[in-house]
C-alpha cells in the first residue's frame, strides 16, 4: 500500500473539471485508488463519489493506492494533483 | 413569418429559439418481467446517450470552447460511474424497468448533491438529473421531457407549479403558453424571473416548432415565428429602447422610497426560491415582503427535513444581511398539489383543505417548518406570516404553537431568534374582522390575488374569467382601506404582497390608504420607486373608493 497526502491549493477546490480529470487518471491505473477528505473515503475511479467529497482549497486529500503498480500510480496521481489542484 | 397574439404577463422583448415543452409522462413503462432484458435495454440506452453527449461535446467545444464543454464530459463520466450503474442494476434486479431504474437512481444521487453544503456541488445535482433524463428519454422514444441546450423561448400548453420548479431557469428567455391566465403560476414566475411572457396565445404546438427563431413582444402581447428581416430589426430596436428605459430607472437605485411630501414607504420583493434572493438584491428591494415556502415542498417525492428547510431560510436571511425577511408558511393545497401530502381530491380546492388549515391540523408538517424558521431567525431580521386566515381562534392557536416551538428550541439549546408574527389578509372574512385580528398580531400583509378571487367569486386559474377578475373592483378597494385603517388603529404595520402591489396606477391610492409596505416582483422595484418618489400623496387623505373607476 502506498499512501500520501496533498493539500488542495486551487481556489475552486475539487470542482467538476479537475474531478473528472482525476478520475480519468485514477481509472488508468491497475491498482485500487482511494481518496479521503473531510472524514469520507471514496473510490477514486468513481466520479460521483469524488465530486461528493467536495474537497475545498486548504483541505487535505489523502490518496491510497493498493495493488499492482501502486508505487507508480501514487507518483502519477501526485504529479497530476500538483499540476491541477 | 407567422405572427400571433396572447395576453402579456410581463413586458419586455425576447429573441431566441423556440423549445416546445413536453410533459413528463407520469407513468414510466413497467418492467417486462425479465431483469436481463431490462438491463440490456439500459445498456443500449447508455451507449446511445454517450453518442449524443459526445456529439454535443464536440459542438459545444467548437462553438463555446473547451471550458464550457467540460461539463458534458463530466456527464459522460457520470454515465460510466459504477455507483450509478450498480444502483440501476440493483433496481432492475428488484423488478424496476430500465427507465424507472435510471430515473430513480438519478433522483437519488441528485438529491444527495442537492443537499450538499457547497453551492457549486449543489448545482451538479442538475447534471445528474440531466443524464438520467436523457437515458429515460432514449428508453421512452424521445417522447418526454425537454432538454434546452441554449437559452431560448419555452412554448407550452401550460405549466404547473411543480413543472416550473424543475425548469432550467437560466436558459429561459420567455414563456409562451396556450393556456394559463394572467394570474396563473407561469405568469407569476415570469414576473419573478423578469422575463417577457405571453399566456393564452393562439400558437400551434407541434414538433416542427422546435428550434425555430422566435420573438416575444411582452409590451403588446405579440409573438413572431421565423420573423422576416424587417421585423427582426424592428424588434431589436425595440429591445434597445427598453434597455434604455431600464438604464434610466437605474437613477433610482439606492435611493430612499420617499414621496415629495416626505412620506416613506417600504418597497420589498416577493420570492419563491432561496436562489431568488440574488434577484432581490439586484432589483434593489429594501427587504423581502413575501418568501413563499411552497417551492421547498414542490418538485420532490418526500417532505423536506427541518434541516433542509432551515438551510433554505437561513441562506436567504444571511444573504439579506439584516434586511427584513417575511417568510410565509406553507400554502400548499388548492392549485399547488403535491402527491406525498396524500391530500384527498376536492371538488373546490380553492375553498378546501389548504394553507394554514393543513398546518393547524397536521403538527408533523407545521412543526419542522416553524422550528426551521425560528432557528433561521437567530441569524437576521425575520418575520413570519400565515396564509388563509379566516378566524381569531386560528391565530390564537398558531401563537400558542409558536410559543411552544420557541420553548422547545431553547430547551434543546438550539439557537432560536425572535420573529414578528403576522397574517395574510386574503379572505373577505379576515378583512372584515381585521380590527379583531390586529389585536393579535404584529402585522398584516394583503394577498390581493386570493382576496380578489374570494371577494369576486372568480376562479383565478380559469382563463375564461379573466375579464371578471378585476382587482380594481370597488369592493376590493374598500376592503383594502378597511384593512389599512384597522392595522393603524391597533398600531401595527400593513403591507400588500399580491400582484396588485406592483400596479403603479394604484400606488398613490395605497399610500393614501396608509399602507406601509409594498412587496412586488424584484424586477419592478425601481419602477415603483420612481412612482413613489414622483408622488405628492400622503396617508389619510380622503379618497373616494366608491367612485374609483
Amino acid at each position: 500500500m502506498k499512501e500520501f497526502q496533498y493539500v488542495i491549493t486551487d481556489e475552486l477546490g475539487m470542482h467538476a473539471r479537475p474531478a473528472g480529470q482525476l478520475v480519468k487518471v485514477a481509472s488508468s491505473q491497475p491498482c485500487d485508488v482511494k481518496l479521503s477528505a473531510n472524514g469520507q473515503t471514496v473510490d477514486g475511479k468513481r466520479i460521483i463519489g469524488v465530486m461528493r467529497l467536495a474537497a475545498k482549497q486548504g483541505q487535505t486529500l489523502t490518496v491510497t493506492c493498493e495493488g499492482q503498480g501502486e508505487e507508480e500510480a501514487a507518483a502519477v496521481i501526485e504529479e497530476f494533483l500538483k499540476n491541477n489542484l | 413569418m407567422v405572427k400571433g397574439t396572447g395576453h402579456a404577463a410581463f413586458s419586455g422583448i425576447a429573441i431566441g429559439r423556440a423549445y416546445v415543452y413536453r410533459k413528463q409522462q407520469n407513468e414510466l413503462p413497467i418492467s417486462c418481467g425479465d431483469p436481463a432484458i431490462e438491463q440490456n435495454k439500459f445498456n443500449e440506452a447508455v451507449k446511445t446517450a454517450h453518442q449524443q453527449l459526445q456529439a454535443l461535446f464536440e459542438k459545444t467545444k467548437e462553438e463555446l470552447g473547451e471550458e464550457q464543454a467540460m461539463i458534458l464530459d463530466v456527464q459522460m463520466m457520470m454515465l460510466d460511474d459504477l455507483d450509478y450503474l450498480e444502483s440501476v442494476e440493483q433496481m432492475i434486479q428488484d423488478g424496476s424497468s430500465a427507465a424507472q431504474a435510471a430515473q430513480d437512481s438519478g433522483d437519488t444521487f441528485s438529491t444527495a448533491f442537492a443537499a450538499m453544503d457547497d453551492a457549486y456541488m449543489k448545482a451538479r445535482a442538475v447534471d445528474l438529473k440531466d443524464v438520467s433524463q436523457r437515458i429515460v428519454q432514449i428508453l421512452c422514444g424521445n417522447q418526454q421531457g425537454t432538454i434546452i441546450e441554449e437559452p431560448g423561448i419555452l412554448v407550452a400548453e401550460d405549466l404547473t407549479p411543480s413543472e416550473t420548479v424543475q425548469l432550467p431557469k437560466d436558459k429561459i428567455l420567455a414563456f409562451v403558453t396556450r393556456q394559463g391566465s394572467a394570474n396563473s403560476h407561469t405568469a407569476i414566475l415570469a414576473r419573478i424571473m423578469n422575463i417577457p411572457s405571453l399566456v393564452q396565445t393562439d400558437i400551434q404546438l407541434n414538433d416542427e416548432l422546435d428550434g425555430k427563431l422566435m420573438i416575444v413582444d411582452g409590451f403588446n402581447g405579440t409573438y413572431y415565428l421565423e420573423p422576416d428581416e424587417d421585423t427582426l430589426e424592428q424588434m431589436q430596436q425595440k429591445e434597445k429602447e427598453a434597455a434604455k428605459e431600464r438604464v434610466q430607472l437605474e437613477a433610482f437605485r439606492g435611493k430612499p422610497s420617499i414621496t415629495r411630501t416626505g412620506h416613506k414607504i417600504k418597497l420589498f420583493a416577493n420570492i419563491g426560491n432561496p436562489e431568488d434572493a440574488q434577484a432581490v438584491l439586484e432589483g434593489d428591494a429594501e427587504g423581502i415582503g413575501l418568501m413563499r415556502s411552497e417551492f421547498l415542498y414542490l418538485g420532490r417525492t418526500s417532505f423536506p427535513t427541518e434541516q433542509e428547510l432551515f438551510d433554505a431560510y437561513h441562506s436567504v436571511v444571511e444573504k439579506m444581511d439584516g434586511r427584513q425577511v417575511v417568510i410565509r408558511t406553507l400554502d400548499i393545497g388548492a392549485d399547488k398539489k403535491v402527491d406525498y401530502f396524500g391530500l384527498q381530491p376536492e371538488e373546490n380546492p380553492a375553498l378546501g383543505y389548504r394553507g394554514i388549515r393543513i398546518c393547524l391540523e397536521q403538527d408533523e408538517i407545521f412543526r419542522p417548518q416553524m422550528r426551521a424558521i425560528y432557528r433561521a431567525a437567530a441569524y437576521g431580521n425575520v418575520c413570519v406570516m400565515f396564509p388563509m386566515i379566516t378566524s381569531v381562534w386560528e391565530v390564537r392557536q398558531i401563537k400558542a404553537f409558536c410559543a411552544k416551538i420557541q420553548e422547545e428550541l431553547k430547551a434543546e439549546g438550539l439557537p432560536c431568534g425572535n420573529a414578528q408574527l403576522g397574517i395574510m389578509i386574503e379572505t373577505p372574512a379576515a378583512a372584515l374582522i381585521s380590527d379583531q385580528l390586529a389585536e393579535e398580531v404584529d402585522f398584516f400583509s394583503v394577498g390581493t390575488n386570493d382576496l380578489t378571487q374570494y371577494t369576486l367569486a372568480v376562479d383565478r386559474q380559469n382563463a375564461q374569467l379573466d375579464k371578471f377578475y378585476d382587482p380594481h373592483h370597488p369592493a376590493l378597494l374598500r376592503l383594502l382601506k378597511i384593512i389599512a385603517a384597522n392595522a393603524h388603529k391597533a398600531g401595527i404595520w400593513a403591507g400588500i404582497c399580491g400582484e396588485l402591489g406592483a400596479d403603479t396606477t394604484l400606488t398613490e391610492d395605497f399610500i393614501r390608504m396608509g399602507f406601509d409596505e409594498l412587496s412586488v416582483s424584484p424586477g419592478r422595484i425601481l419602477e415603483l420607486r420612481k412612482k413613489v418618489c414622483e408622488s405628492e400623496a400622503t396617508p389619510n387623505e380622503r379618497i373616494s373608493v366608491c367612485n374609483h373607476r
